[in-house]
């Protein structure tokens, strides 16, 4: 029996009929066409279907639709704003910080909520942050270096490759 | 050095705004009106006679459309190389790995497809497996593949020199070993595909593969269609390495689907399913024996591999070959004896993984030489330098190192590292080690016995001059190649990046044999070269007929005609273009120079479609023995690594700390995406080295198919990586530029070897080197020492 769910998603709200066993990231990539959200292993082993909940970053292979409900939700599609890309994301543009590009949306709302929490995060801090986020390509490096770009100068100097 | 005005730079990826922004499409993005779902039904045997399939209820169930197993499919035999073609799309006669396929439904959607792959009944007579070398050699084993007895799927006997002879004359003869275990590609993006049979008989197939030219061979010749009516199509890959390098059940059974339904299929493989597709790195068993001079002159390596390569083929033969041949470099060997022998076993096929087939050869052979330089009392730096080929040299298995910053790179990450200061200076359970590496740019000859060129490229400019648009079928899989292209083309055209427009991955765009042996860069890069300078050509003819100057005596730079001498009177041609774009805001001022934009509508109006097309075939390339097809390159990369690490003693827990990487990959096309892949390849080495490892139970089954399981490195666990890009010259290559991907682990490994011995005076000859293993190491030298002082 399908049940009724109500949220908020990038800033528009949403009423969505899903299944009990419904995941979240299966209704943002199949029911509402939000595909920027990836599925690497439906497990929660590799973060790339990383969403940010209730300004939390969570596994939306965990979290079942019913259990998003009320809740406001922003995915990759809603990091940008008329203005153009978030830093973020500008960031792994410039630095190099995309290879395959699928863990890149995940990555990509990691460091966003990261940054959100700690402004000026040391690269201890922000390894830490993206841990859940499994790359194949990278290595990180030029992940953790766009990361450092866009926070402000932290403890352990300035950002890289000013 | 030649002054470039695109390549050699850091630019952005030309596919990195839509991968940031979530709008690049993967295979799971995409579907199509009236899709079908497809499932795989798979053996939970590792060795069984299929005695009969029921489908019946599956068939019944509402929702599914076609229900296939090898009744329906033919047993066509494919695999990758035509020599050992042994795979079917479904077993027919039974089935030996877990996870072999046998019949596949497609349904309306997934949740019924899986239902009714669930109905199929199949009954199976269950045969004696094995697992092991040993067991699978054993006399009285029974055989995988009836043809091949005590399961040899294949052998390599192979002697340069003489290494017999040449170890009378040296001082120090030296045998250890090594062996790793199985490891998986484990990209994040699981493979899938959409297969298409469309109203006019093309079969159409999206696919997330790194090689769209052999699956759509492969797709022709198992499916009985002609090559023209299949098309591949390759959407955005989420990474690939190796085991997505060849045509999969998976991919033939939507093609099949499809065709009896009429309708588009599409399929995924689920994590657990990736993991039993296998097609990754090998379990390698070497022994090695060199043999040297007292001043450390390496004389000659007797060296013996066992491979455990599940129940296919696949690559194996490759994998096999360039176990050895890889060897042949970077140091002057004159004398090599290598036999080996690739053993069918009933676990998932092993296939090509990042370094084919040389990864753990490399890594013992540079333990090994680090073993011999302690013993001769030499530096480790030291014994290589001294032994390192340079541009020109040719090794003993006819391998031409046609360019060669092997000794740049050595010092490159000694002094990065200052390795004198620390090599030996370091406190107990502190050490720092070294390796080299070499790779090649490309395989020599295709999969199959072909005259075919390797790559075309074609490349149309627009009908109003602004843009060039590159057609390729090469495959990006995360690497940067389009981005690499794109440069090539515009560097090659003498326009700015911004106006090429580049699409990839398609058949119907050419052949290209796709995203392996780290080829794209040399081979598709020159052939797209050659497109460039052909478009360049025939925009500069029509031009010289207009201006009544020779085609020598113009260039086309930074988007702009160059006059070698007097600049001629071109008013004629601008006042045409203007008139033509009346109403247009950006057209040239009267003093602008003239414009490739000018220049390449005006030859449009002169010939039509300006069309450049471009094609690769390498040189007729070195050896004729038996193999030498696998290791002749045009061109080879190399590699020098320092790395330093941490052990804690107590837990044998072994943290890196520091790594400095020199890569030659000739002139580096973007110099961001060659250090990417370093990093990248250093990541995947560490991996293996630390952590990396598919476990299997006693029937057969994976343990760990999952990504929280086989570990693989965090944020976390990875160091900073100083990555040193080493150019040289290379003659057979675009704008000199050569491989980097591939070759970029070969190092690693046994440069995390040489730490840990540094570190703390423990040889391991089994890798991953888990915690376990190196505590358990680090107790038996404490008991071997204390029976030592005992004596």
């Amino acid at each position: 029996m399908k049940k009724l769910i109500q949220l908020q998603i990038n800033d528009k709200q949403y009423e969505v009929a899903v299944e009990p066993n419904q995941t979240l990231v299966d209704m943002l990539r199949y029911q509402l066409g939000l595909s920027g959200t990836k599925k690497g292993c439906d497990l929660g082993d590799c973060g790339a279907c990383t969403v940010i909940m209730n300004g939390k970053s969570v596994n939306s292979c965990l979290v079942l639709a019913i259990q998003a409900n009320g809740a406001t939700i922003t995915t990759i599609e809603g990091l940008e704003t008329e203005k153009g890309y978030h830093p973020v994301q500008k960031a792994f543009v410039e630095k190099g910080a995309i290879q395959c590009g699928f863990c890149s949306p995940g990555m990509i709302l990691s460091a966003k909520c990261l940054l959100d929490e700690n402004p000026a995060p040391t690269e201890a801090e922000i390894r830490s942050g993206i841990a859940g986020n499994l790359c194949r390509c990278t290595g990180y490096q030029k992940i953790v270096e766009a990361i450092k770009s866009v926070g402000e100068h932290t403890v352990d100097g300035p950002p890289a490759n000013p | 050095m030649a002054g470039f005005d695109v390549i050699n730079t850091g630019a952005p990826r030309i596919d990195a705004p839509d991968k940031s922004s979530g709008r690049a499409l993967y295979i799971d993005d995409m579907s199509m009106p009236g899709m079908l779902y497809g499932a795989m039904l798979q053996s939970p045997y590792a060795h069984a006679k299929i005695i009969g399939i029921d489908t019946s209820a599956a068939k019944k169930l509402p929702g599914v459309k076609a229900v296939v197993t090898s009744a329906e499919s033919g047993s066509v035999k494919f695999g990758v190389s035509p020599a050992r073609y042994d795979e079917t799309i479904f077993c027919d006669d039974k089935v030996r790995q877990i996870g072999d396929n046998i019949a596949a439904v497609a349904a309306t959607d997934l949740e019924t497809a899986m239902k009714a792959v669930s109905l199929i009944k199949v009954e199976y007579e269950e045969l004696p497996a094995v697992f092991t070398i040993e067991e699978a050699m054993a006399e009285d084993a029974l055989l995988i593949h009836d043809a091949f007895p005590r399961n040899i799927g294949a052998e390599v006997h192979q002697e340069f020199g003489n290494v017999e002879e040449a170890f009378k004359e040296c001082d120090l003869i030296k045998t250890s070993s090594l062996t790793n275990k199985r490891q998986d590609c484990a990209f994040i993006e699981p493979p899938g595909c959409i297969a298409h049979f469309d109203s006019s008989g093309t079969l159409n197939l999206f696919s997330s593969t790194q090689v769209p030219h052999y699956v759509q061979r492969t797709v022709a010749m198992v499916l009985k269609l002609p090559v023209g009516k299949v098309r591949v199509i390759k959407p955005y890959v989420g990474g690939g390495f190796g085991a997505k390098a060849s045509a999969n059940h998976m991919e033939l059974a939507a093609c099949l689907l499809s065709m009896k339904t009429g309708k588009p299929v599409k399929m995924i493989f689920n994590r657990e399913q990736i993991f039993l597709h296998g097609r990754s790195r090998h379990q390698f068993f070497h022994t090695m024996t060199t043999g040297v001079k007292k001043d450390g002159t390496i004389m000659a390596l007797k060296h013996e591999c066992y491979l455990n390569g599940g129940a296919y083929s696949s690559f194996g033969i490759a994998t096999i070959y360039y176990a050895g041949s890889l060897l042949g470099g970077p140091y002057k060997l004159p004398n090599m004896k290598y036999d080996a022998y690739r053993i069918y076993t009933n676990l998932p096929t092993c296939g090509a993984q990042r370094g084919h087939g040389g990864v753990i050869a490399r890594a013992c052979w540079e333990q090994q030489l680090d073993m011999i330089a302690e013993e001769l009392g030499m530096d480790p730096i030291e014994i290589r330098l001294k032994n390192m080929m340079v541009t020109g040299d040719v090794t003993c298995n006819d391998l031409n190192m046609s360019s060669l910053g092997m000794k740049e790179c050595i010092e490159a990450v000694r002094d990065t590292s200052e390795w004198k200061k620390k090599k030996g200076k370091l406190p107990k359970g502190k050490g720092i080690g070294m390796a080299c590496g070499f790779f090649v740019s490309g395989a020599g000859f295709p999969i199959y016995r072909s005259d075919t060129y390797h790559g075309t490229v074609i490349i149309k400019l627009t009908e109003d001059g602004g843009t060039a648009l590159v057609y390729t079928a090469s495959a990006e899989i995360g690497q940067g190649s389009d981005t690499a292209f794109a440069m090539i083309a515009a560097e090659a055209l003498g326009i700015p990046l911004e106006c090429v427009r580049l699409a990839s991955g398609d058949t119907d765009f050419g052949v290209d044999l796709g995203a392996y042996s780290s080829r794209q860069t040399l081979m598709t890069g020159q052939a797209t070269k050659e497109a460039g300078e052909d478009a360049k050509r025939q925009v500069l003819e029509v031009l010289s007929q207009e201006l009544n100057v020779p085609v020598q005596d113009m260039d086309i730079k930074k988007g702009v005609i160059v006059f070698k001498n007097e600049k001629p009177d071109f008013s004629a041609i601008r006042t045409r273009y203007i008139k033509e774009h009346r109403g247009w805001t950006d057209n040239p001022g009267v003093d602008d120079p003239l414009t490739f934009r000018e220049a390449s509508r005006i030859a449009f109006l002169a010939r039509g479609s300006i069309v450049g097309t471009g094609k690769y075939k390498p040189p007729e390339l070195g050896g004729k023995f038996k193999g030498a097809a696998v290791g002749t390159s045009p061109a080879y990369g190399c590699s020098a690594l320092v790395l330093e690490l941490s052990v804690d003693e107590e837990t044998g827990k072994i943290t890196i700390d520091k790594v400095a990487d020199a890569h030659d990959c000739g002139r580096a096309i973007n110099r961001v995406s060659v250090e990417a892949q370093m990093q990248g390849a250093i990541f995947m080495g560490l991996g293996e080295a630390l952590y990396e490892e598919v476990k299997f139970d006693n029937k057969g089954r994976v343990r760990n198919a999952d990504l929280a399981e086989y570990k693989m490195p965090t944020a976390r666990d990875m160091p900073r990586i100083d990555a040193i890009i080493v150019e040289s010259n290379e003659p057979n290559g675009p704008f000199g530029a050569k491989e980097v991907g591939e070759g970029a682990i070969m190092p690693c490994i046994p440069a995390v070897l040489n730490a840990l011995y540094d570190a703390i005076g423990v040889r391991m000859n089994e890798l991953p080197l888990t915690p376990e293993r190196v505590y358990q190491a680090i107790q038996e030298a404490k008991k071997c020492l204390a029976r030592c002082s005992q004596d």
